[in-house]
């Protein structure tokens, strides 16, 4: 078996600011990836540079391609990037807005993907759309409703429709539960939860939540000062921490 | 099945003036299938640490752990993850689950990940929450507003609803009333009996008497409280 | 006459012009970025289309200009004058007999033949417009192909209305290759760009860009396979001076109580199917 993504040494500056530096780790087929840190420490620059947003200054970032195996995703070409962004890979951003077309219909925007890689079937696009909607738990009424009519937990889950409807193998997630009340937080978290099981996805979260990487993570990565300073089993990492740092987060949680 | 020998661990508290606080040295034992045995020694002692360096939410700095042979001391985490999918169940004092989620599916879950068709995993949930007498009303509730022997009994199901070939208990009959207790003391010999390699930790001395082959005392591993 | 060079433009930027005109013919559907040059008439009265009429007049030229099918409304009339002041070219109302026809926004009934320029007057040469705002991304998207969006938006008509409800501007994919924006003529006119055998070129002056289908391009509209696209018409119409029922018909008002009648867009067609019924009736 293969990481389906293996990065190595992978930095990123923003003139003489370090953005991330020297990342290194392989995220194994179905295997959910956390990495938390605070704002500024580097979590958003390394996971744009992972989902080839940024293009990072040195390092490699290798994807098992399905046709070719690992190939770096840097030498590839824009069109190549943009091919596997909108089929093996998914980006769910943390506010629903940038994810999603507002002026466009849930079915809409659920299908757009479809289009995209060829879907010319108005039937069966509907009815994947709806498919979706139903897993993701809207009600298939609103299939021609737009987004901008949703509350923010129903924006958030038809983003993540939206990503998953091409049966993508790697999902990268932004705060994916951030703008959320908690009781909606729950409903998403199991639902990540179930759809990361049932589809045999790998995820990379980042997150300043711990709370929301235990209960995802299989794995857990601490940034700080765009460094990565610890990383292993999240259990583990939030159990035992080892880094000044990492215990400086976990002790500083506030219990209830 | 479980073989540890020469286990050491140390915690480094960096935010607190870099104490170092070493908490165990030399640990060793060995558990085979078909056996339950018991850790015992006093509350401080060690034995919750030892139990969570064999599940491997604690680092283990020296020595080696290995569990169906598979060496658990700096492992990678995919290896860690693969074990506790298919060999290693935990059943800790805690129950930790997502908020809103119903408890038959938290107690079908560990089928669920290894991939039980849905409905043979909800069967055997809803059988082992009538056996350690969880009401069915309850079933479709989260656990999280349960009381205290609902949400440990809940942490039971779901820690035997699969044939684990190796298990750790910590505390199982804790907050039990007796006639749950009974249930559960019944669900260990049962995993004894399929053969099992079971390591507990049982505050309750009748309840390992009724389970429980042999004893290691962790008191034996624990060093001289040194500061550095 | 003399005051001016001919057709207006200098030689300079004619030839600045042609190039962008070639080069978009080399490309069919692709939109070449020119210098658009100030006109003496208001920007979205044609001056993309004056511009590539005026690089591509010859003396010998026989120019035709129609507004909406039509050869005598301001817009067409105010341009064939132009040109006959600043060209001197001969001009005609004749579809057939032209061998430059200006329009804006209508393809003449009459099936255009080799050897005939068909100069389009474009508005907003970006079909991704309204979806994708930044200009930057939908160049990337046309250069990558990347035109699930476009889909969408057709997707988003069928489901808010039981159809593909665009009328005009109907979106072409050109060779199989790009998403071109054929200006707002009405989608009933979309066949007839394909596989034409004359040259059509399409001028944006304010948005400065020129594109173009060679003689006999492959140019399909966008559809999906259980909506598939098609050229309609006012439904059971025919026109009321002429009588035809294949032409594309505008609607007259001809009253404040509800009258109306529908007659030919294309003026030319419908006087010549006139004038040849009253031959054949005096006969």
């Amino acid at each position: 078996m293969t990481p389906l993504l293996q990065v190595e040494n992978l930095s990123k500056h923003y003139g003489a600011h370090l953005g991330c530096g020297d990342v290194s780790f392989a995220l194994w087929p179905g295997e959910v990836m956390g990495i938390v840190g605070e704002s500024g420490s580097g979590k958003s620059t390394l996971l744009n540079c992972l989902a080839g947003h940024l293009r990072p200054d040195a390092g490699r970032v290798l994807f098992d391609t399905r046709e070719d195996g690992p190939r770096d995703i840097l030498g590839m070409t824009e069109a190549e990037r943009r091919w596997l962004a909108r089929t093996d890979w998914a980006f769910v951003h943390q506010n629903p807005r940038d994810g999603l077309r507002m002026n466009v219909s849930a079915g809409g925007n659920v299908g757009e993907r479809l289009m995209a890689v060829g879907a010319r079937h108005y039937g069966d696009i509907r009815a994947q759309a709806s498919d979706w909607l139903e897993r993701v738990e809207i009600d298939v009424g609103r299939l021609d409703d737009r987004p901008r009519a949703f509350s923010g937990g129903m924006q958030q889950r038809l983003q993540i429709a939206r990503n998953l409807v091409t049966g993508p193998r790697l999902v990268f997630m932004d705060e994916p539960t951030g703008g959320l009340d908690v009781s909606v937080q729950a409903r998403l978290l199991d639902l990540l939860r179930g759809l990361v099981r049932r589809l045999g996805l790998s995820a990379v979260i980042v997150t300043h939540d711990l709370a929301v990487v235990r209960l995802l993570a299989d794995r857990l990565m601490v940034m700080k000062d765009g460094r990565v300073v610890e990383q292993g089993l999240t259990d583990q990492v939030l159990d035992d921490p080892q880094h000044a740092y990492t215990q400086l987060l976990v002790s500083s949680v506030l219990q209830v | 099945m479980i073989e540890i020998a020469g286990v050491g661990k140390r915690f480094v508290l960096h935010n607190q003036g870099g104490v170092a606080l070493s908490v165990m040295e030399g640990a060793a034992l060995r558990v085979d299938p078909g056996e339950c045995v018991a850790l015992t020694g006093a509350s401080g002692a060690g034995k919750s640490t030892l139990m969570r360096m064999i599940w491997g939410n604690y680092r283990c700095d020296t020595g080696s752990i290995r569990v169906a042979g598979v060496e658990l001391c700096r492992a990678e985490p995919r290896a860690v993850l693969d074990l506790r999918r298919g060999t290693l169940g935990y059943v800790s004092q805690f129950l930790r689950v997502i908020p809103r989620v119903p408890t038959l599916r938290i107690v079908a879950e560990p089928l669920l990940a290894q991939g039980m068709d849905e409905d043979a995993a909800l069967a055997r949930a809803r059988a082992l929450l009538t056996r350690l007498n969880i009401p069915a009303p309850l079933w479709s509730l989260s656990p999280t507003t349960f009381s205290g022997g609902e949400q440990q009994r809940v942490n039971i199901a779901r820690g035997f609803i699969q044939d684990w070939p190796v298990m750790l208990l910590d505390e199982p009959t804790a907050s039990l009333d007796a006639a749950n207790r009974a249930v559960v003391l019944e669900l260990i010999l049962q995993a004894k009996a399929r053969g099992a390699a079971i390591l507990g930790i049982f505050h309750d001395a009748d309840a390992r008497a009724a389970v429980c082959d042999r004893e290691v005392d962790v008191t034996g591993f624990t060093p001289a409280m040194v500061s550095a | 006459m003399t005051a001016y060079n001919f057709a207006y433009l200098d030689e300079a930027t004619k030839r600045m012009l042609r190039r962008a005109i070639l080069k978009a013919v080399a490309i069919p559907g692709y939109q070449v970025p020119f210098s658009s040059r100030e006109m003496p008439m208001p920007y979205g009265w044609g001056t993309g289309g004056v511009q590539v009429t005026a690089a591509c007049l010859v003396p010998e030229d026989t120019l035709k200009v129609i507004d909406q099918g039509a050869d005598d409304t301001t817009n067409a009339v105010s341009i064939r004058k132009f040109f006959q002041r600043v060209a001197d070219v001969a001009v005609t109302e004749r579809t057939a007999q032209a061998s430059i026809i200006q329009t804006r926004h209508r393809i003449p009934e009459t099936p255009l033949i080799a050897g005939q320029i068909l100069v389009f007057q474009v508005p907003i040469p970006e079909p991704l417009r309204f979806l994708e705002p930044r200009e930057v991304e939908t160049r990337v998207m046309h250069a990558l192909e990347d035109y699930g969006l476009m889909q969408v938006r057709l997707y988003e008509d069928i489901a808010r209305h039981g159809e593909i409800a665009r009328a005009y501007a109907y979106p072409v994919r050109v060779e199989g290759r790009y998403i071109m924006d054929p200006s707002p003529i009405p989608k009933f006119d979309n066949p007839k760009l394909n596989n034409s055998p004359a040259l059509q070129l399409f001028g944006a002056g304010r948005e400065c860009r020129i594109y173009a289908l060679p003689p006999f391009t492959r140019v399909e509209s966008l559809d999906f396979d259980d909506y598939p696209f098609s050229a309609t018409k006012a439904a059971g119409q025919s026109c009321a001076l002429c009588g035809s029922t294949v032409s594309y018909l505008d609607e007259v008002i001809t009253d404040d109580a509800g009258g109306r009648m529908f007659v030919c867009s294309d003026t030319d067609y419908c006087a010549a199917r006139v004038a040849a019924g009253s031959t054949e009736d005096a006969a």
